[in-house]
């Protein structure tokens, strides 16, 4: 007698109606999405954003079929992509810029499906089309900026200390200070070690020639790595929440990169051009003292006084500035539009944070009559954009950069500063763009591999096995159905290698079932009866079935820990397939087995082909 | 429906020494081409880029390649794949160019030659990334294979992981051979098919070993030669119909997958092939050769087991020789 105790068979149905459960919303295809989530930390998603947005919808007779607020914002579901683009439209300007309005796609699947958590599988972006970057941030640069920084820092306070020195220089990511005497040079020391605890400081020369070389410890640089990489992952949120994408990832990846994947991005030169713009801002002041004809002719030709450097303005004319920085666009909080009531030019509003406002507040009170720089730094390339004449000291953070060509330029910059900076260069190392009709194609190649697969299996065993090959296909198909399941619960990524793991996995998971149905025909002939050879097959086929398994594991999880893009999603798809596989192929197969067969006292023949 | 029934053992173990030939001659030849041809990496592992473009109509190839010459790339190859109206280039690394934009600047040139023109995929590799797939993938296989050989050795016996993991290593070095052979082209998506019938074949492998064990259990007076032959005459039939099954699969990702799963599916079609053939006549012979014998794969099972109800005999001393 073959009988599975009652939990076991409760078991089964139970996993098969989870199964169904979960499988069920990738059925209901997808329609014409908006979502609105917070631009800022500030803006709050709650009920009332709900009821602002249904009220705007109703305001502007815009049908939907369905609405609802999740964590991370509001998402409404329409008819058809023109109601979309124009509901889009109209949410953007009566909402604002607190909140960043999305196109997207949305599963049609009904609320009660959604409420148990079911949602259908998470597509990745060569199913769904969209451009996948990794980025390299350059962290050299990230050092030598903080040990420029350090330049402006010792001369600011040697100077206060009053410590006569020679000058101060870069070397990389060194700084050095030249100094004429010992004792000069002991009392710098320790100055410099008190006030700056993070370097490490060296003595060399002889002489008259004496000098001090800072450099940064390891921790000190470890923290600044990270930083720069913190910084530039949260610039990227700023700048991909400017482009409007629906469910962008922006993550970490090693010590010094970052990957960002924007699904449904059809326009990948702009996307390109927004992520890869390094633009930064700095305020500089003009070394007047230099500044006679004579100097700047020299340095046109490449011969630039120490300690300045020479930009050319949008003139053309050659503006010599002073290598220290006073401010650089980390300190902007907020930069806008406007115009100049009195010139009527374009102009970029800008608003610094409180330790920003004080420097400016202070180098402008020291330096009235005197020319202020603003470089903008893209590409490698600098530019002075403006370099207006201080009149007066400027207290409260509020400055206004004239210079602008237009209105569109006035724009650009501005979205530009408050997009914020990068702390370091980044370049793209990898990308992968798939297009939108190719990501279609690829579901529809990926569904139809594995069905027609399926098929040919389904028709060859039940043609081989009889009865208990159409028991197998009915196993397989609940493996199918609960791998489906398991990747719409966790909501892994799909991608087309995900796919052909399906089919592979799927190929692969029958041999469980022929190593049992081989058995169960081998005991057969060597005369036990049916329902012995019922339970010596399957009990036997179960060590056999477990080893190979394991086996397949093992190439599963270090293609899991080692692959990267497509091969991991192959790796996760695999090992799933394999975890399905086992319960469906020995469990399920068994119940339906013991369902036919199991309580038939008197079986004589097993349909075993 | 039965389509193998055997009524005596086939003797497998004493075709040996022309199953080691033919192995042997295959592995070589393999060896031979990789060394000699090399593998035809794809952009995933050498850096560069890979652009699919599709046309509404058949693509003008000679147009589409002298597009691409004006921008003054002339390593790049310009083909068709699938149909007449898909077109795949190839743009090599190249010193100078901001590597990102390269396809940014293809796809504009072809665009102005013909404005229907569609950009399906864009993969950029740059060449540090490339170096770094390529040593992962190095890591993951010997990963794969020692994973395997241990759970194998403490599953059965270190013989049979050693035998095994060279079958398996047969298998792969053929599938290579068959890539470089063809110049096909090895990315990742071949790689993870690679690793993926490296742990597939081991099952077929694993199958035969678990009827060794078994046989030598129960046909206790048996030589190992007998035994290991009755052992893969019992499991061919299971063997060939799941290879069978899971070749109906792949068959069907290589008719409908596309470019993509196309390389895929070949490499695991050899593999599945291999796997047949080298899981009975590579392993067991190997097995056989390190000198497997009934002591050292149960004798410890034995001594654990030696409580339960089960009737095992000593093992015969005789037949350790």
């Amino acid at each position: 007698m073959n009988r599975y105790p009652l939990w076991k068979n409760i078991l089964v149905v139970f996993m098969i109606l989870t199964g169904l459960i979960y499988t069920v919303p990738n059925f209901f295809g997808e329609s014409p999405a908006v979502q609105v989530t917070p631009a800022k930390s500030t803006s709050k998603v709650d009920p009332a954003l709900l009821a602002q947005v249904e009220e705007v919808f109703k305001q502007e007779n815009i049908e939907y079929e369905g609405i609802y607020l999740d964590d991370r914002g509001v998402k409404a579901r329409f008819l058809n992509a023109d109601t979309q683009i124009k509901a889009k439209d109209i949410l953007q300007s009566s909402l604002g810029s607190d909140y960043t309005v999305a196109l997207n796609l949305l599963s049609r699947s009904p609320d009660w499906l959604r409420n148990f958590g079911a949602k259908p599988m998470y597509l990745g972006l060569d199913l769904r089309g969209g451009v996948h970057f990794l980025l390299q941030v350059d962290m050299k640069a990230a050092l030598d900026k903080a040990a420029e920084r350090f330049v402006g820092d010792f001369r600011a306070t040697l100077r206060k200390e009053r410590v006569s020195y020679a000058g101060v220089t870069r070397e990389g990511q060194t700084v050095q200070i030249g100094f004429s005497k010992a004792t000069e040079r002991d009392k710098a020391k320790s100055i410099i070690t008190k006030q700056f605890p993070d370097l490490i400081i060296k003595e060399s020369g002889s002489g008259e020639s004496l000098l001090l070389t800072a450099s940064l410890n390891a921790i000190e640089q470890k923290r600044i790595q990270e930083f720069a990489l913190k910084q530039n992952i949260q610039t990227l949120h700023n700048r991909i929440n400017e482009l409007g994408v629906a469910e962008p990832i922006i993550q970490q990846q090693g010590a010094d990169r970052v990957v960002v994947q924007l699904p449904g991005v059809q326009d990948t030169a702009k996307a390109k051009e927004i992520l890869g713009r390094t633009a930064t801002l700095e305020i500089r002041l003009v070394d007047e003292e230099k500044s006679d004809p004579a100097t700047l002719e020299k340095a046109e030709k490449g011969q630039v006084p120490m300690g300045d450097e020479a930009f050319k303005d949008r003139d053309g004319r050659v503006v010599l500035v002073k290598k220290s920085v006073v401010l650089t666009g980390d300190y902007i909080t907020d930069a806008g539009p406007g115009v100049n009531n009195q010139t009527g030019q374009s102009v970029v509003n800008v608003t610094l944070d409180g330790r920003g406002a004080r420097v400016f507040q202070q180098v402008t009170r020291e330096n009235v009559g005197k020319r202020m720089a603003i470089l903008l730094i893209e590409k490698g390339s600098t530019e002075v954009i403006t370099a207006p004449v201080i009149n007066e000291e400027i207290g409260g953070g509020r400055v206004q950069i004239s210079g602008m060509a237009n209105t569109q330029e006035a724009t650009d910059i501005s979205l530009l500063l408050r997009a914020g900076a990068l702390a370091a260069p980044m370049e793209i190392i990898e990308e992968r763009t798939v297009g939108p009709s190719m990501g279609i194609e690829n579901i529809k190649r990926g569904t139809n591999s594995t069905l027609w697969g399926f098929a040919a299996i389904a028709v060859f065993m039940i043609i081989y096995y009889a009865v208990f090959g159409g028991i197998s296909v009915f196993a397989l198909s609940i493996n199918l159905l609960l791998l489906v399941a398991l990747l719409s619960m966790l909501q892994a990524t799909l991608t087309l290698p995900g796919l052909a793991a399906v089919a592979l996995t799927l190929g692969m998971a029958i041999d469980a079932n022929v190593l049992i149905n081989e058995r169960i025909r081998e005991e057969l002939r060597s005369g036990n009866t049916p329902q012995a050879s019922i339970y010596a097959g399957y009990d036997r086929a179960w060590g056999t079935i477990l080893d190979s398994n394991i086996t397949t594991m093992i190439a599963g999880l270090a293609l899991f820990m080692f692959g990267s893009g497509p091969v991991k999603g192959f790796a996760v798809v695999h090992v799933l397939g394999i975890l399905t596989s086992m319960f469906s192929a020995v469990v399920v197969s068994r119940a339906i087995v013991n369902w036919v067969y199991g309580s038939r006292r008197k079986t004589t023949h097993l349909s075993i082909g | 429906m039965e389509i193998f029934r055997f009524k005596k053992d086939i003797p497998f173990m004493s075709y040996g020494r022309l199953t080691t030939a033919i192995s042997l001659v295959t592995f070589v030849l393999a060896v031979f081409f990789l060394a000699v041809r090399g593998l035809n990496f794809g952009v995933d592992f050498t850096g560069g880029t890979m652009m699919e473009v599709s046309y509404p109509q058949a693509a003008d190839l000679t147009t589409i390649r002298s597009s691409v010459d004006q921008i003054g790339l002339k390593e790049a190859t310009v083909q068709n794949f699938g149909s007449s109206r898909d077109v795949l280039i190839r743009l090599p690394v190249k010193a100078g160019f901001t590597t990102a934009e390269l396809s940014e600047q293809v796809f504009a040139k072809l665009k102005e030659a013909d404005s229907s023109v569609q950009l399906s995929r864009v993969e950029f590799v740059g060449p540090q990334v490339g170096q770094e797939l390529y040593e992962n993938g190095a890591l993951a296989l010997l990963l794969v294979i020692a994973g395997i050989m241990i759970y194998l050795a403490m599953r059965f016996e270190w013989r049979f992981a050693v035998a095994a993991i060279i079958a398996n290593m047969h298998d792969v070095i053929i599938i290579l051979g068959f890539f470089a052979f063809f110049q096909w082209e090895f990315n990742l998506t071949v790689l993870a098919a690679v690793l993926a019938v490296l742990g597939y074949s081991v099952n077929e492998s694993v199958v035969v070993f678990d009827r060794v064990r078994e046989n030598f259990r129960k046909m206790r007076k048996a030589s190992v030669v007998t035994v290991i032959d009755n052992a893969i005459t019992r499991t061919m039939s299971r063997t060939v119909i799941t290879h069978f099954s899971t070749q109906l699969m792949v068959l069907s990702m290589l008719l409908f997958g596309g470019e993509v799963l196309h390389n895929f599916s070949l490499a695991l079609t050899i593999g599945i092939l291999f796997g047949i053939y080298s899981s009975v006549l590579v392993a067991c012979p190997v097995a056989l050769m390190l000198g497997i014998n009934r002591a050292n794969l149960i004798g410890d099972v034995e001594k654990k087991e030696s409580n339960k109800d089960e009737k095992i005999a000593e093992p015969d001393p005789s037949e350790f020789a």
